[in-house]
């Protein structure tokens, strides 16, 4: 009873105070300063959506002036040099591709996995399974500089000993992305309407054999629209990586199951040369900006499109 | 919400109900291999934990955590283990960051929660998306070649001390505010939508104006939900490594004058933790213990801003 009528007082009380400042607005004539006042903040908002665009058109557009000299087929197939007329994003470009394919290859399963399992079968009456979820949100906005700190005691060091290779890395963002992926494959999952659900299990069907055949394919796009997001995040994470080896100067291509030949990624390249002071290193990180970006917004891209391909009213 | 409260515990009542005579193995396979899946996250959770706590005990087992928690001077090197330096280096980027990105973020959320035509909201909400996965080593890069010229060019004078150096906090805390500015205006706007029609039909039937509404009806009735998007874009903003490494230097720094440079407490992390680091060093430790100060800052913060999105999403949906 009480859940009912709470929400209603708080309701009834915020119509009550906008009711009653409104009346007295009125009645105190205060009606052409409320004009005014209401040109002047609508102007103040249009200013703030202007503002954050701006910062958005000025970030993109200073990347392509500063880089846009550098912008060649060398640089995707050069590989990193002291020189910065010939120096390339090769082996980064090499080194994110890997991660990021290990990466997919352990987080889609695994975040599809416990998807199923907090949509489907777990019990929301049951402790661990409220942890579990409040868990996971709360893992979603950990600093991605912790997971790198993790990865250095547990994966490279510690219990797992990977040394520092670049799976080590692949581990790392698999467990920094899975708490997206995951959130991502429940709201996919919890949008196919229940009566197929029920349909199937009326007919007879287990409740695995209505999951694998009637709501995972129903579920696809969605899944999948939200793993390229959350992928597109690992691309562009540098911070974790500084932690597990991936600042050193590498001019050959990586080998990702070999702790001593050290690799590199593209963004850990890019911060790698924007901290140097030399007006052409700062070209080349500019330009490999550009390249992330473009490789991101063509990711992006194709989320959007499988999203409006499948997209589907029931 | 009805229909999703059926969808997540309704199959899982008739399976219970209907349970088949025999035992089905494979069935039980399957729950079991999902259910670890999502224990995962818990191990993951608790892995950081220990990783943390352990050598962080270790740290704390050579310096007083007295020391540690309220000295003002920071230099490993010269044993000094003062971490205030790197809190306030982060609070003033953060805090500049947020004084630039609340303004900004519920602006645009009322703008398009309120004011602006479907079209216009269709185009700009997902072009503001765009800015919140923009990689941070790109928006770091715009701040040293952009953001910090500029701030130098048009500096009044000696105001705060003079123009920023070549690292500062100021620019860095305006890239940081750059960076939240997606996270207030998506789950503010989420919140203010989230109001029900009927409270702004209501009170424009008493001769509101729409500003009226906005800040009177809509605005304290989304109110939990915006606080829950500060709070969370300040958790970010604290955990944010790549933008205060290249922006905001690595001077441990007492101070919140934009102007100055500072050391961050995540800067700290990424500088001296780069990969050659050697292990049982207090060196080593002090990256645990600065580790789980903000482990435990951005813990609190998102379990507020969890507990306060909870609330608007049980008042109104």
């Amino acid at each position: 009873m009480n859940d009912e009528l709470e929400p209603r007082t708080e309701r009834v009380r915020l119509a009550a105070a906008g009711a009653r400042s409104t009346t007295t607005a009125v009645l105190s004539g205060q009606g052409t300063r409320e004009v005014l006042k209401s040109r002047v903040f609508h102007a103040l908002l249009f200013l703030a959506v202007s503002l954050a665009l701006i910062g958005l058109g000025a970030l993109l557009v200073d990347a392509f002036v500063e880089g846009e000299g550098r912008l060649s087929l060398n640089l995707i197939t050069n590989a990193n040099s002291n020189d910065p007329a010939e120096a390339g994003f090769r082996t980064a470009i090499v080194g994110s591709l890997y991660l990021i394919l290990f990466v997919i290859l352990m987080v889609v399963p695994i975040g599809v996995g416990a998807a199923i399992y907090l949509e489907e079968y777990a019990s929301r009456e049951r402790w661990w399974n409220r942890v579990a979820e409040v868990n996971i949100q709360n893992l979603a906005a950990v600093p991605s500089i912790v997971y790198g700190i993790l990865g250095l005691a547990f994966i490279v060091r510690g219990p797992i000993d990977l040394g520092f290779m670049l799976f080590a890395g692949s581990l790392t963002l698999t467990l920094l992305v899975l708490p997206t992926v995951i959130i991502a494959a429940r709201e996919a999952i919890r949008a196919v309407p229940p009566s197929i659900r029920e349909g199937s299990l009326a007919l007879g069907a287990t409740q695995w054999q209505t999951i694998q055949r009637q709501v995972l394919p129903a579920a696809i796009p969605g899944i999948l629209t939200g793993v390229i997001l959350a992928i597109s995040r690992a691309i562009g994470e540098a911070a974790p990586l500084l932690l597990l080896g991936a600042a050193t100067f590498v001019t050959f291509d990586p080998q990702p199951f070999n702790a001593d030949t050290g690799w590199t990624a593209l963004p850990v390249q890019i911060y790698n040369l924007a901290v140097r002071p030399q007006e052409e290193i700062r070209e080349v990180a500019a330009a490999g900006i550009i390249v992330m970006l473009a490789v991101l917004l063509l990711m992006n891209s194709f989320a959007i499109w499988l999203r409006n391909r499948y997209e589907q009213k029931w | 919400m009805e229909a999703r409260d059926i969808g997540a515990s309704g199959p899982v009542g008739v399976a219970g109900r209907l349970e088949a005579p025999s035992r089905r193995l494979g069935e039980k396979a399957i729950f079991a291999a999902l259910a670890l899946c999502a224990a995962l996250s818990v191990i993951t959770t608790t892995a950081i934990v220990i990783s943390l706590i352990g050598p962080a005990l270790g740290f704390f087992g050579e310096v007083a955590p007295g020391d540690f928690f309220f000295k003002a001077e920071w230099a490993p090197a010269q044993e000094l283990f003062g971490v205030l330096p790197l809190v306030v280096g982060t609070l003033s980027v953060v805090l500049w960051g947020l004084l630039f990105a609340i303004p900004v973020g519920l602006g645009a959320a009322i703008y398009l929660s309120e004011y602006a035509r479907p079209r216009v909201r269709k185009v700009v909400k997902p072009v503001l998306e765009i800015l919140a996965g923009i990689p941070t080593v790109a928006i770091g890069f715009f701040g040293v070649s952009l953001v910090t010229p500029l701030l130098q060019d048009i500096w009044p004078g000696e105001f705060l001390g003079g123009p920023p150096g070549f690292f500062n906090a100021g620019a860095a805390a305006l890239c940081i505010g750059l960076m939240i500015v997606p996270i207030i205006s998506s789950i503010s706007e989420d919140a203010m939508r989230a109001v029900p029609g009927g409270l702004r039909e209501g009170a424009y039937a008493m001769g509101a104006t729409k500003r009226r509404v906005a800040t009177r009806v809509v605005f304290p009735a989304a109110l939990s939900g915006i606080v829950a998007s500060i709070v969370l874009a300040f958790s970010r903003a604290v955990g944010e490594t790549m933008i205060v490494l290249l922006v905001a230097g690595n001077t441990p720094n007492l101070s919140l004058n934009p102007v100055e440079p500072i050391q961050a407490m995540t800067a700290y992390i990424g500088v001296t933790a780069t990969g050659d680091i050697a292990t049982g060093t207090i060196e080593y430790d002090t990256v645990f213990a600065v580790g789980l100060l903000l482990f435990a800052i951005t813990l609190v913060a998102n379990l507020i801003s969890i507990r306060l999105v909870r609330k608007y999403r049980e008042v109104y949906e």
